[in-house]
């Protein structure tokens, strides 16, 4: 099992490294840093000049270095737009993004799982058909219109909720969060719904594939055979091996969600790190875009490595404990 | 030839397939609903009652008209006009127009580059494939959104953005094609590794024909299924990743609208009232993708050889 | 004679298709006296697969009884609620699949599978059902089954996972037991030791079992009497010696044929042309008639009933005249 975690590891790292040169491509083929941070006037020699002070005549290998070097520091440059380290832009904003897509991811685990079971279990019931039909259209409905028709009845029509910003946030060291105050919880639920309404559509409809699969397993068969109680079947054997399967798709939708985030927190003005990588792409910003892209790189690759072992736990078929026998 | 030909209409309307098409009442909605949509899309110049990018045509005056079954409603305009009196109807028959040129263009696109790089990763095997299959992990770990954003975010950086959005379209097609292919690549490497081994390929180098040629004769056919399905599934997100990038902005612009941008400049007037301008490129987008989907799942279901 | 613990009269089971309705068994009537082995053999497709489960009651949908009754020990089983027909399940009917890989759930110890169902038949502590399990597991010969029992199952061979399977069939002493082609998933030296364990288990417990299998020899080995099954219907039952030695219906005649022996020495083994017919494509009269060397005009029109024929019963015409002509 060991060598199982180093290989994974050593993945990692190639994933992180290849997000890293991709990022670093784009730094310096994209755009000149160096005419994004001098004003018009500024004499070619000095623009020469702050070339090779900042070394970006040196070779590329020696470049890449540096650029990881620095990144590992937390020092990403400076953003073309605003001139502020990129570093502390996306720190200031994280935690808002963080905390909404906890509650979204959540809320499509919870609700997801429910619906999938319960859909997978009573497949021919009224019930059942409309949770497919409402699982079908949040499949269908881009996210974004999901956050507009949300915002038009709850916070236009009917004004229980509000429909920007983040409400009233406290300051805890370097984080910031909306958990503590009713207004934050208020601006909480609509983004949180919006963004995890598509990942729990997708969750509903793999549990339930994954039930109706299990269902017709000869374990399952073998199980009612022995006149076991439809509780143990359904919820002892089937759920359980059913989850084994959900739970990698799970640990990645949440990866999925904090990109999604992005278009929710444009159609709700969140401050996250995901309306930052908007505003970015808009003004071709690229130091942001490229950082964003090697933490959500950094990320995903955590949750990967995260799932993995989760599977380790719960399938002990994976286990290399314990030797055959005859 | 007549005759075949009607034995094989007449085989097909027989068959399992279309059986199972007729007997789902909505899956023949679906179809319906998106010949509705493909036809008004592509007929829209002689359709749509106005041309709502005619400047010359729009008057001012009109903007803002609420849709004809509510008080101010206007006949001329069934639906209400926008903030610069364009009528909504038209607007949308235009602007799916748009989505779908986007959406068919990208998913060929895909389909072109998945299939072939999942050929030659699977021929080739080798570097090759280990080279291909790495990117293809790597890029699958990221949402496909997340990519077309990316990569439209470089070409606005290599660009400009007056030149970005002159080139929108094309694009936007790069960029969501560029963003989907692994799916088709990886299912065509599988049938390709399958086929390679058996032994009428071998027998067939032995003869001397080039594998190139039989792969292309024995796999394709194999894997037009389950590529269709891929493709079909393609095609709602494609519409569906060109709107959303088209509302977040950096899409298609107004000049040149998709149904996203309409439903961006319409949100602009959901707390002043008029609602109309969101609402129904919205409900239009969402009924095409619906419909989309619906044929896609019966497809899956009727080419899947275990549920039958 | 003592009561039967199964009979079985008259069963049909149907499967509704969008073609039409297939009869997967039409018109099957058996009975198993206590302590008595029935092998149920035939080729794949011939229904023997369909009657065991139509017995314990886990037909899949859209398969159905359509008529016949079947009875456990006298009472009707074959109308019961799910719920009544769960009791029975593992307690009075025990049932043993053909591959123990996929009998076996992969997250659960075997040992918690056998609690389990020992607790939800028989009223006794945890620790007491434990205690049992472990008999169970050293009666049908898992070594060191302390600690086996607390294994999951891939970490057992093939054979050793049957004996589990066999084990769990037989916790709670139920008085029939349903195995469907229980060796065929094993390799071929383990088979044998499966059977034995499986007979001998069975004699002890003193519990009947319908053995269904498509290898005779498993049947010549193990049964006491045996009912030869074709496209649905019963072709000849009687006792193994009988129906071996002087088998009555052609099929049957047919099957004996093909099975080598290691003292003939001659070229071909015989093979009976032709194949069952599918379900939906049986013949008029004798399913067999088609692939029949004996076949006449009445095998063409009438189906024959199971009909006195030396010491068993076959459905032949043929027979009819031999035992009347």
């Amino acid at each position: 099992m060991l060598a199982f975690i180093l290989r994974r590891l050593f993945q990692s790292v190639i994933v992180m490294l290849a997000v890293a040169f991709v990022s670093f491509a784009m730094f310096n083929f994209v755009g000149d840093p160096v005419n994004a941070m001098v004003g018009q006037d500024t004499t070619l020699q000095d623009r020469e000049a702050l070339r090779e002070k900042l070394g970006l005549n040196d070779p590329m290998p020696i470049r890449f270095a540096r650029f990881v070097g620095n990144a590992l520091q937390g020092n990403f440059g400076l953003s073309y737009r605003t001139a502020e380290p990129v570093g502390r832009m996306i720190a200031e904003r994280l935690p808002a993004t963080l905390e909404l897509s906890l509650v979204a991811a959540s809320f499509a685990l919870l609700v997801g799982l429910g619906m999938g079971v319960y859909t997978g279990l009573y497949r021919n019931s009224w019930l059942s058909r409309v949770f497919m039909t409402v699982s079908l259209i949040g499949v269908s409905l881009p996210p974004f219109m999901v956050g507009i028709l949300l915002i038009l009845v709850f916070a236009v029509q009917l004004g229980w909720l509000p429909s920007f910003g983040r409400g009233d946030v406290v300051r805890i060291g370097g984080w910031t969060t909306g958990f503590l105050t009713v207004s934050g919880w208020k601006a909480l639920i609509l983004p949180a719904v919006t963004l995890g309404l598509f990942q729990m559509t997708l969750i509903t409809r793999l549990v339930r594939a994954e039930m109706l699969e299990v269902m017709r397993t000869d374990y399952i068969k073998f199980a009612r055979a022995r006149g076991l109680s439809n509780r143990a079947v359904n919820f002892g054997h089937a759920l359980k091996n059913t989850l084994v399967p959900v739970i990698t798709i799970t640990g990645l939708q949440l990866g999925a969600i904090i990109a999604f985030a992005i278009i929710t927190e444009t159609v709700f003005s969140w401050p996250g790190i995901g309306l930052l990588f908007i505003q970015s792409v808009y003004f071709a910003d690229i130091p942001v875009m490229s950082t964003y892209l090697v933490m959500i790189g950094l990320i995903f690759v955590i949750i990967n490595l995260i799932v993995d072992l989760l599977y380790f736990a719960v399938d002990p078929r994976l286990r290399l404990s314990g030797g055959g026998g005859h | 030839m007549i005759a075949r030909l009607a034995d094989t209409t007449r085989r097909a309307f027989d068959s399992d397939i279309f059986y199972s098409f007729r007997k789902s009442p909505i899956t023949v909605l679906s179809a319906a609903i998106t010949l509705i949509f493909f036809i008004g899309a592509f007929f829209a110049p002689w359709l749509a009652p106005h041309n709502p990018f005619d400047v010359a045509t729009l008057n001012l005056m009109d903007a803002f008209t609420p849709p004809v079954w509510m008080a101010e409603g206007n006949p001329l305009f069934p639906i209400g006009t926008d903030d610069q009196g364009r009528d909504l109807l038209s607007a949308i028959m235009y602007g799916t127009r748009v989505s779908l040129v986007v959406g068919f263009a990208s998913v060929a696109f895909a389909m072109v580059l998945g299939v072939s790089l999942g050929l030659i990763s699977g021929y080739f095997g080798g570097i090759v494939d280990a080279v291909i299959m790495r990117v293809a992990d790597v890029q699958l770990t990221f949402p496909a959104i997340l990519i077309a954003l990316l990569l439209d975010g470089v070409v606005r950086g290599l660009l400009g953005t007056e030149r970005h959005d002159d080139l929108a379209l094309t694009v936007l097609v790069f960029s969501i094609g560029l963003s989907y292919w692994v799916q088709y690549a990886r299912t065509v490497r599988g049938s390709v590794l399958v086929e390679r081994n058996k032994e009428y390929v071998q027998a067939a180098r032995v003869i001397g024909l080039p594998s190139v040629l039989i792969m292309i004769r024995h796999v394709l056919p194999n894997v037009l299924g389950p590529v269709l399905v891929i493709a079909t599934i393609n095609l709602a997100l494609a519409v569906i990743t060109e709107a959303t990038l088209s509302f977040l902005g950096v899409g298609l612009p107004p000049t040149q609208p998709s149904l996203g941008t309409l439903i961006r400049i319409g949100n602009g007037f959901l707390f002043s009232g008029e609602w109309w301008i969101t609402v129904f490129p919205g409900i239009a987008l969402a009924t095409f993708v619906l419909a989309v989907n619906l044929l896609g799942d019966w497809l899956r279901d009727a080419l899947n050889p275990r549920l039958r | 004679m003592a009561e039967p613990v199964l009979e079985v009269k008259n069963l049909r089971v149907e499967f509704p298709t969008r073609r039409g309705t297939l009869v997967a068994v039409d018109d099957v009537s058996f009975s198993i006296a206590p302590g008595e082995v029935l092998g149920v053999v035939g080729e794949s497709g011939a229904g023997k697969s369909m009657t065991g489960s139509a017995v314990i009651g886990l037909l899949t949908p859209p398969g159905r009884v359509a008529s016949g009754e079947i009875r456990l020990m006298g009472r009707r089983i074959d109308n019961l609620p799910y719920g009544e027909m769960r009791k029975i399940r593992g307690r009075q009917i025990g049932a043993i699949f053909q591959d123990p890989l996929t009998s076996l759930n992969p997250l659960y110890r075997i040992g918690d599978q056998l609690v389990e169902t020992i607790l939800t038949h028989l009223p006794m502590s945890k620790a007491d059902a434990r205690a049992r399990a472990i008999d169970l597991l050293k009666e049908v010969g898992i070594p060191g089954a302390e600690d086996r029992i607390d294994h999951y199952p891939h970490q057992f061979s093939g054979g050793m996972r049957q004996r589990v399977v066999i084990a769990l069939a037989l916790c709670c002493n139920p008085t029939l037991i349903i195995a469907d082609e229980p060796t065929t998933a094993l390799d071929v030296s383990i088979q044998a030791q499966i059977i034995t364990l499986l007979k001998r288990l069975c004699a002890e417990h003193g519990c009947s079992v319908m053995l269904v299998t498509h290898d005779m020899g498993v049947i010549a080995e193990t049964a006491d009497r045996v009912a030869v099954m074709y496209a649905g219907r019963i072709a000849e039952i009687g006792p193994v010696r009988d129906v071996i030695k002087s088998a009555h219906h052609p099929y049957t005649r047919g099957l004996m044929g093909a099975i080598p022996t290691i003292s003939e020495r001659e070229g071909r083994l015989n093979q009976i042309d032709g194949a069952m017919p599918r379900l939906n494509a049986i013949p008029r009269g004798c399913a067999f008639n088609p692939r029949c060397p004996e076949v006449f005009d009445r095998c063409r029109i009438d189906r024959p009933d199971l009909m006195r024929a030396g010491g068993s019963l076959a459905a032949c015409w043929k027979a009819e005249e031999t035992v009347h002509g």
